[in-house]
């Protein structure tokens, strides 16, 4: 069993799109504080990206650069950046005090906060999905 | 005036999928009325001018549809459903919400003294009863610079979730990430690594 994934017709679009929807993830994640989006949107829509990559290629293929370690770290990562943005509020006078510039519609720290927020839940539903569809395997599958 | 309608008729929808995906005996039948019904969620999000949250709705929805497909198709149930009588859940349910509705109405949804804002009006921006609330003054100071008490952000519901409310998305995440580090400890296969073995 070599190839565990699905047809080449799938395989074969989901390399065409799977590029597109991560970069529309991520996106809607930096845009989030000047249009519809945000941090947890767009992790969402990265998640269905690798949730894409998995279908079709199968756990074989995908395993070599998304393993449940990874995602956990990744959403480790996430959720600690979450909280770094939140205590370098205290450079200002206090938790969650925003003071990087405003000015040009930046929102000063929103945009780290939902990088942060894109990381932590893009990791962790991409993860759950690893745990779910990849643990609970018969041994001679997996 | 159209949009309402509309947005009943998807309520209306979304209530007979979800009856069907309670009642129907097929498992893989039941997910997809779920999905359904998240998807019919997603357009009334959309409807009622809330991309942020129609766009997430949609995410959601896929990942649970494929998550619970997958899981459905590798195991296949064959227990035997046992008898329920629908008729009385329903008649229950139904009772239930119009005692709601009653209630609600009773509270005031018209008049001056309304408890419950026109359709469409946030609930936190001084309609009827309600004291002024926070949410019109973060619509108003929302795109002005900091020395003004603003944010920067275009995006209201952005300002809101990671500026005026910051605190509160910082345990959304907390509670995300501890549910999902709690889900590998219970799913994984074995507990223990055994010798040699690599993960």
């Amino acid at each position: 069993m070599k190839h565990s994934g699905m047809t080449l017709i799938v395989r074969s679009v989901a390399r065409l799109v799977t590029g597109f929807i991560c970069v529309f993830g991520v996106y809607t994640a930096v845009t989030g504080h000047v249009g519809p989006g945000g941090g947890f949107s767009g992790g969402v829509i990265l998640a269905i990206g690798g949730l894409l990559l998995v279908l079709a290629f199968g756990r074989h293929g995908s395993l070599s650069l998304f393993t449940e370690g990874r995602c956990r770290v990744a959403g480790a990562v996430g959720a600690l950046g979450f909280v770094l943005v939140a205590l370098s509020g205290y450079a200002q006078g206090g938790f969650f005090v925003n003071g990087l510039p405003h000015e040009w519609e930046t929102g000063g720290t929103i945009l780290l906060s939902d990088l942060a927020v894109l990381l932590n839940v893009a990791a962790g539903l991409f993860g759950a999905f690893l745990a779910l569809s990849a643990f609970r395997r018969r041994p001679r599958e997996v | 005036m159209g949009v309402e309608y509309l947005i009943l008729a998807l309520i209306g929808f979304m209530l007979i999928a979800a009856l069907v995906a309670v009642e129907t005996r097929d498992l893989l039948s039941s997910v997809i009325a779920l999905g359904a019904a998240g998807f019919a969620l997603s357009a009334i999000d959309l409807l009622l001018g809330a991309p942020d949250l129609a766009i997430t709705q949609v995410g959601v929805e896929v990942i649970t549809l494929v998550l619970l497909i997958r899981a459905e198709v590798t195991r296949r149930d064959t227990s035997t459903p046992a008898l329920r009588d629908a008729l009385r859940t329903g008649a229950v349910l139904l009772a239930g919400g119009l005692v709601l509705a009653v209630v609600l109405l009773a509270v005031g949804a018209f008049g001056d003294k309304a408890a419950l804002p026109a359709f469409g009006e946030p609930v936190l921006a001084g309609g009827g009863a309600v004291p002024p609330g926070v949410s019109k003054d973060y619509l108003e100071k929302m795109t002005l610079t900091r020395a003004e008490g603003g944010t920067g952000a275009g995006n209201a519901v952005t300002a809101v979730l990671l500026d005026y409310r910051a605190y509160d998305t910082l345990g959304e995440a907390t509670v995300i990430f501890v549910s999902i580090i709690g889900a590998y400890a219970i799913i994984r296969r074995v507990g223990r690594k055994r010798e040699g073995e690599s993960l």
